[in-house]
This record gives structure tokens, C-alpha cells and sequence, in this order.
């Protein structure tokens, strides 16, 4: 699905990612958890292609194509999606009328005729019911005045609507109390098929007791620096992020 | 498709109405004096009363100065380079048949429709080409109801006594520069009265089209409700893609009459200017209505065009519980200047008042809100909202509000908000990761930015209006 080779980017001259190699398969749940200012947010932010980041060394092959030869929107189309960690609100304009639009580029980039009214109403029923989205949310302008929790829903329901490849989950769990946590990772768990994958990007174990990783790494200072079965969570949670520290400083 | 080709046509998509009709055109040489008003007025076979109110309007109009307090600038304007009368040959066609096939392929690329049977949902419209109206459609259907929609002009002749008693009563002559000189030269428009208490059944629509190169249009507006009627008026107008300024200078009065509703909607797209700022339509309008008790008077106007637009659809709350909206979004891109906003005059009790001021400016241009809220005396209760936001889509662009408030009745309510944002580079990005394309996003967003004024508009003007908006803004955030 995803092959990250020897990834470097950086931000105004700073180096974040310095050499990320990474392999993700289809059916694939894969977490990846660090301390703050580690490069996990970036990592996501490179692959979705923000332009603020250069990548300066490194390939990124997804689906068989050169990801960061595409535009961002293009990646989308491809089958690419960022769950936000901060939603964008977008005043007056209806999450229906986004996903629509949103649905029907990606269409017309695959050749496909725009999404029927009846075919796309029926869509949002069934989909919003997964995350349990009130249906009168659809109609509101995209995250404007939703609460935390209704904002990373949402993200989950956009997901469920545009059926990805692959999904990058960027801290959803932050900002969410217990319930919210379980209905949006129910969502993520009842997307997963064999044909699609998953990265969650976490600071906390806590998510993963609910999507069940297949293969969990800790990225640390831009640098996937351990890696492991769903287990790894389980220890760093116990032992804290300074156990990879030190373990690294006696490595060194 | 060769290279020039898709030039051209990514040129044209700028500016679709740049075109230029072929049509035999009747032009009085260039220059202004007595003599000049005097020609307009017997070649309209004018009555007397009439040629007098434009010779003292000229009169008056020597006397004057040009102000210069809008936030925009242009050259010296010649007043003598201007041809003030311009009208396609041949007498006025009576039936759609006789109409010139020219003109009918203009109105075709236009979008216009004439054809009574074929026109969607009942808009009957008036068309003023250059200095003349050319054709009205639906006239005997809306007589029936006693409306009277016809060319300015037609109502001189047929109904003298209304134009007599209201013609000037809201936008006097002496009002301002271009008020004064529009009331010397002014050459057609449109004229509309609704009788007592009937309700009109369908859009009336006037299109404006600048054809003759070194004219200017000089035209007005006279829109009469009468007692517990309503109407909902809609304008728009366009002109060729030319390198000179062109001048068009417009009159708009509108009455209503106690317990009348007027909603007058306006999708401005006169020629901008190219992309360095060379030509386009300087665009001075003066557009005000007078609310006598219980009625309203609603403006819409989605502005997109003219190289420098000066403008304020005011209302004069004369009555109790009058109702005054004004709901306005003014795009400016590249080089153009404009400084649009509205003055509501509250002098009855219990008046009420709305604004809703959606600025955009891209390119290089310059976007300036503009508006008086005034209470008077004896103006009790009365209330006002003014919403006036500005959005940026580049680094060279400005936005500037100049927001008035003067208020002598204390138990006035008014509430003024204000915001002014960059087009966000997260939104954007937000919608690329959706799969939406940067272009459209942007759509996306200067739609919902404008979505409360959109929404006031007519159903087709609306779906037309987005429509501009994204050629308007097309490759424009910087």
C-alpha cells in the first residue's frame, strides 16, 4: 500500500524527519506513537503534501505511484485521507455541500459520472449512523460551532464517505472524553477491510485498546527508533517515553 | 487545439461578455453643452416639462464639482470626449419578429430570453442597449394586472403624469455631480409601476449593454409600488472588452408606497479592465428608495465588474415601522476600485434596518465599505444591524470600511460587527486533502463567505451570481 524510504523533510530550514522508513500493507493497522515535537504530526503532514514542509531526501510509493509527485489533492483522490487533529471550520458552507464536492472531484478524476442525489443522500444515512452523527450536523456549515468531539466524528464520517485507501489518523483521540472515543473508534474499526489500511497516530495508549494495531512504532527526535506488535504500546505506557530515551543514550 | 487558440480562450473565459455587437448604431458627435441636452431630448420627442427638468439639471450641473471623497482614483474624466446619445437604427420593433437578427444573436450570447414561450419561469425583461430599450417582453400579460413595465422612454409618452410625480422626488437633481449630469443627458431605462394591492407574478428584469465604443450610458431607473403591492426587480448589466474607460452613470429611484415591498436585486458585471488595469467602465450610480409606513425596500447587488464602482442603494425610512435591507457582496480583482455601501435614513418610528456587506478583494484592488446609518429626532425605537466583513485573497490588496453612524433619537438601537480575514492557506489545504482542487475550494469558500447575501437573491440570478464569483476570482489567491 504505502512504502516510505529513508523520508527527511524539514521547515524553515529545521530537519523534523530525518529518514523514515516505513512499509504498510493492505488490511493493515499500524500505530505510531512518539512525545511531543517528535515528527508525528509532520510525518502526516508531509504525506498529505503541505507545502510548508520540503521534502529533501527520501521516496514515498503509494499504490505503485511517486506520492510526493502528486499534489494534495490529487493524493486524496488516490485514495488518501488525513483525519485532522484541528478540524478547519469552513463558514457557510454545508458539510453535504463539501462531501458532495469533494466526492464528485474525486469521481471526475477516476473518469466516473458525479454522484447521484438519491445514491449520495443514501450514503449520508448510512454513514453518518456509524459515527453516530446527528443527521442535522450534514446540513450545518463543515465543523463550524461543532463541539471537540463532533469535530473528529465528523472526520470519521468524511472518511467513511470517501471510502480511502488509506487513513491517517492524527491524534483523533486528543480533546475526546471516554464515550467519544469509543464511538469514533467503532466507526474506524467497522471501515477496516482487507483492502484498506490504517495509521493512527497516537500519544497515548489508550486508543489502541480500542483499534487494535497490528504493528505499533515509536517515532522519536524523526526517527522510527523501535517497533513492535501491539504489546509496545502496552510497555510504553508503563514505562514512559524516557525508557526509549535512555534506552537510546545507552545505545549510543 | 493550438496554443493561441487556448489563449483565446482562457481570455474570453475573463471576460465572456467582451464581445462587440455589429449593429448600425446612431451616434451624436462627442461633447456636452445646452444644445447637446436639447438634441437627446427632441430626438426622444420629448414633452417640454421634461426638457426643461434636464436643462435645469445642466444648468445646476455646470455649477458643480466634481467630489472626490470615495476611496478610489481615476483620471480627470472628459466630459467633452463623450458621445451622450447612441441608439441602434430603425424605429423600435413592435413584435419580436421584427427585432434585428443582430441584436436577437446578441441577446442570445448574453443569455438573455425575449421569447415569452420559451422564458423559464416567467422573468419578463427590458432591454437597453446603448442609450435605447430595445424590447420588453410580457407587457400585455402584466397590463392585464394593470402593471406597467416599459422603457423609460415609453412611460414619457404613455403614462406622463406618474413620471411627472415622482421622476426626481427621491434622487433630486441637484443630489450630486453624476445625479445632475445623468438628469441632463440621461437617455432610457426602465420604468415600473405596481397598482394597490397587486402582487406581481413574475421577475422583472432590466439587462443593460454598452455597445458604441467613446459613449457613455446615462440611464434611469423608476420603480413605483403602490399601497400593499410587491415586486421583485432584478438588473444586470455588461459591456465590450475595451482599452478606453467608458462612463456610465446611472439614476435609480425607487418608491414604495405605504404597506408596499420592493426587493431590488443587481448582478453588476460591466467590463473590469484587463489584468494591468487598462480600460473598464467607470461605474457612479446613485440608487435610492423612499419606505413610506410598513413597507420595505430590500436591495441585493452582487458587484463584480466596472473598473471603479461608486455606490450606495440607500433607503429613506420616511414611514413608521418602514424596513430598509441592504445585502451586498463587491468582488474586486486585479486593478479595480471600489467604494459601495448604503445609507439608511431612519425618520419614522419603529424603523428598522438591515446591513449585510461581504467585500473581497484580490490582485492588486482596492475594496472600501461605505455606510451611513443616521436616526433622526424622531425616529423612536429604531434599530439598526450592519454586518460589513472584508476577505483577502492576496498581499497587495486592500480593504478599508468607513463605517458613519449618526444617531439623535437615545432610544435607538444599533449594532455595528466587523471582520476582516486572509483567505485561509488552512482551509485551502483542509480541501485538498478532501480531493477538492484549489481553485474550487476557493468557490467553495467565497461562497459560504457570501452565502447570506446569495441567498436573497432570486433563484436563477443566484446560480448566475456563484458563477461570477468564480470567474471573477479565477487564479487569484497570492
Amino acid at each position: 500500500m504505502i512504502k516510505i524510504k529513508n523520508l527527511h523533510a524539514s521547515i524553515e530550514g529545521k530537519e523534523i524527519l530525518k529518514g523514515i522508513n516505513l512499509e504498510i500493507k493492505a488490511g493493515e493497522v499500524h500505530a505510531i506513537m512518539g512525545p511531543n515535537g517528535s515528527g508525528k504530526s509532520t510525518l502526516s503532514s508531509v504525506l498529505a503534501g503541505r507545502e510548508e514542509f520540503e521534502v529533501t531526501e527520501g521516496s514515498v510509493e503509494f499504490d505503485g505511484k511517486d506520492l510526493l509527485d502528486l499534489a494534495p489533492e490529487d493524493r486524496a483522490r488516490e485514495g488518501l485521507f488525513l483525519a485532522f487533529q484541528y478540524p478547519i471550520e469552513i463558514p457557510g458552507v454545508s458539510n453535504i455541500n463539501f462531501l458532495k464536492t469533494a466526492i464528485n472531484e474525486t469521481r471526475a478524476y477516476k473518469g466516473m459520472e458525479p454522484v447521484s442525489a438519491k445514491e449520495f443522500l443514501a450514503m449520508v444515512k448510512e454513514k453518518s449512523a456509524l459515527v453516530e452523527l446527528d443527521a442535522k450536523l450534514a446540513n450545518r456549515s463543515v465543523n463550524e460551532g461543532f463541539s471537540g468531539g463532533e469535530k473528529k466524528r465528523n472526520e470519521i464520517f468524511q472518511m467513511a464517505m470517501l471510502t480511502p485507501k488509506l487513513a491517517i489518523l492524527d491524534e483523533t483521540d486528543s480533546g475526546l472524553d471516554i464515550d467519544a472515543l469509543r464511538i469514533v473508534a467503532n466507526g474506524v474499526n467497522k471501515l477496516k477491510s482487507p483492502n484498506n489500511a490504517t495509521i493512527v497516530i497516537t500519544h497515548y495508549q489508550r486508543l489502541l485498546d480500542y483499534i487494535i494495531p497490528d504493528f505499533v512504532h515509536v517515532l522519536y527526535d524523526g526517527k522510527i527508533v523501535k517497533s513492535g506488535g501491539k504489546e509496545l504500546a502496552l510497555e510504553l505506557e508503563e514505562k514512559g517515553y524516557d525508557w526509549i530515551k535512555n534506552e537510546l543514550k545507552i545505545r549510543n | 487545439m493550438t496554443e493561441d487558440e487556448l489563449k483565446k480562450e482562457l481570455k474570453d473565459q475573463e471576460y465572456k461578455y467582451g464581445f462587440t455587437s455589429n449593429i448600425e448604431s446612431e451616434v451624436i458627435p462627442k461633447g456636452l453643452n445646452e444644445d447637446v441636452v436639447r438634441l437627446i431630448s427632441s430626438k426622444k420627442e420629448e414633452p417640454l416639462w421634461l426638457l426643461d427638468f434636464r436643462l435645469k439639471a445642466f444648468a445646476h450641473w455646470k455649477t458643480m464639482v466634481e467630489k472626490r471623497w470615495a476611496h478610489v482614483s481615476y483620471p480627470e474624466i472628459d466630459f467633452q470626449a463623450i458621445s451622450y446619445y447612441s441608439s441602434p437604427k430603425g424605429k423600435k420593433e413592435v413584435s419580436w419578429d421584427e427585432v434585428d437578427p443582430e441584436m436577437k444573436a446578441t441577446m442570445d450570447k448574453l443569455g438573455i430570453s425575449m421569447d415569452e414561450q420559451k422564458a423559464l419561469s416567467g422573468v419578463a425583461v427590458d432591454f437597453v442597449f446603448d442609450s435605447v430599450s430595445v424590447k420588453t417582453s410580457f407587457q400585455e400579460k402584466l397590463q392585464e394586472l394593470g402593471i406597467i413595465f416599459c422603457s423609460f422612454s415609453e412611460a414619457v409618452k404613455n403614462h406622463p403624469d406618474l413620471v411627472k410625480k415622482y421622476m426626481g422626488t427621491v434622487v433630486p437633481p441637484s443630489d450630486n455631480f453624476y445625479a445632475a449630469l445623468n438628469s441632463a443627458v440621461f437617455s432610457d431605462g426602465s420604468f415600473c409601476y405596481i397598482p394597490k394591492g397587486v402582487r406581481c407574478p413574475m421577475e422583472l428584469s432590466t439587462y443593460f449593454r454598452i455597445n458604441e465604443a467613446n459613449t457613455g450610458q446615462f440611464e434611469r431607473t423608476l420603480l413605483i409600488a403602490d399601497e400593499g403591492s410587491y415586486v421583485s426587480y432584478l438588473e444586470g448589466c455588461t459591456a465590450p472588452s475595451r482599452d478606453e474607460n467608458q462612463l456610465h452613470a446611472a439614476v435609480v429611484e425607487l418608491i414604495s408606497l405605504d404597506d408596499a415591498e420592493i426587493k431590488y436585486s443587481t448582478v453588476q458585471n460591466w467590463y473590469p479592465g484587463d489584468k494591468n488595469g487598462k480600460g473598464g467602465i467607470y461605474n457612479f450610480v446613485t440608487k435610492r428608495g423612499i419606505c413610506h409606513n410598513n413597507s420595505k425596500i430590500s436591495w441585493t447587488q452582487v458587484e463584480t465588474g466596472s473598473a471603479v464602482t461608486w455606490k450606495y442603494p440607500s433607503c429613506i425610512l420616511k414611514g413608521d415601522n418602514a424596513i430598509g435591507e441592504f445585502y451586498s457582496v463587491a468582488v474586486t480583482n486585479n486593478y479595480q476600485q471600489a467604494d459601495t455601501g448604503t445609507k439608511m435614513i431612519h425618520l419614522g418610528k419603529n424603523t428598522k434596518s438591515t446591513i449585510i456587506s461581504k467585500g473581497i478583494s484580490a490582485g492588486h484592488s482596492n475594496n472600501s465599505y461605505r455606510g451611513l446609518v443616521q436616526i433622526h429626532k424622531n425616529a423612536t425605537n429604531a434599530r439598526n444591524f450592519t454586518q460589513c466583513d472584508s476577505l483577502l485573497m492576496s498581499d497587495k490588496c486592500g480593504a478599508h470600511t468607513f463605517p458613519y453612524i449618526e444617531v439623535k433619537n437615545s432610544t435607538a438601537k444599533l449594532e455595528h460587527e466587523a471582520t476582516t480575514s486572509k483567505i485561509g492557506e488552512d482551509q485551502i489545504f483542509y480541501c485538498n486533502q478532501r480531493g477538492i482542487s484549489t481553485e474550487k475550494a476557493i468557490n467553495l469558500i467565497v461562497n459560504g463567505y457570501c452565502k447570506d447575501v446569495l441567498n436573497k437573491l432570486p433563484m436563477e440570478f443566484a446560480v448566475e451570481a456563484q458563477k461570477l464569483l468564480e470567474i471573477s476570482l479565477e487564479g487569484s489567491v497570492g
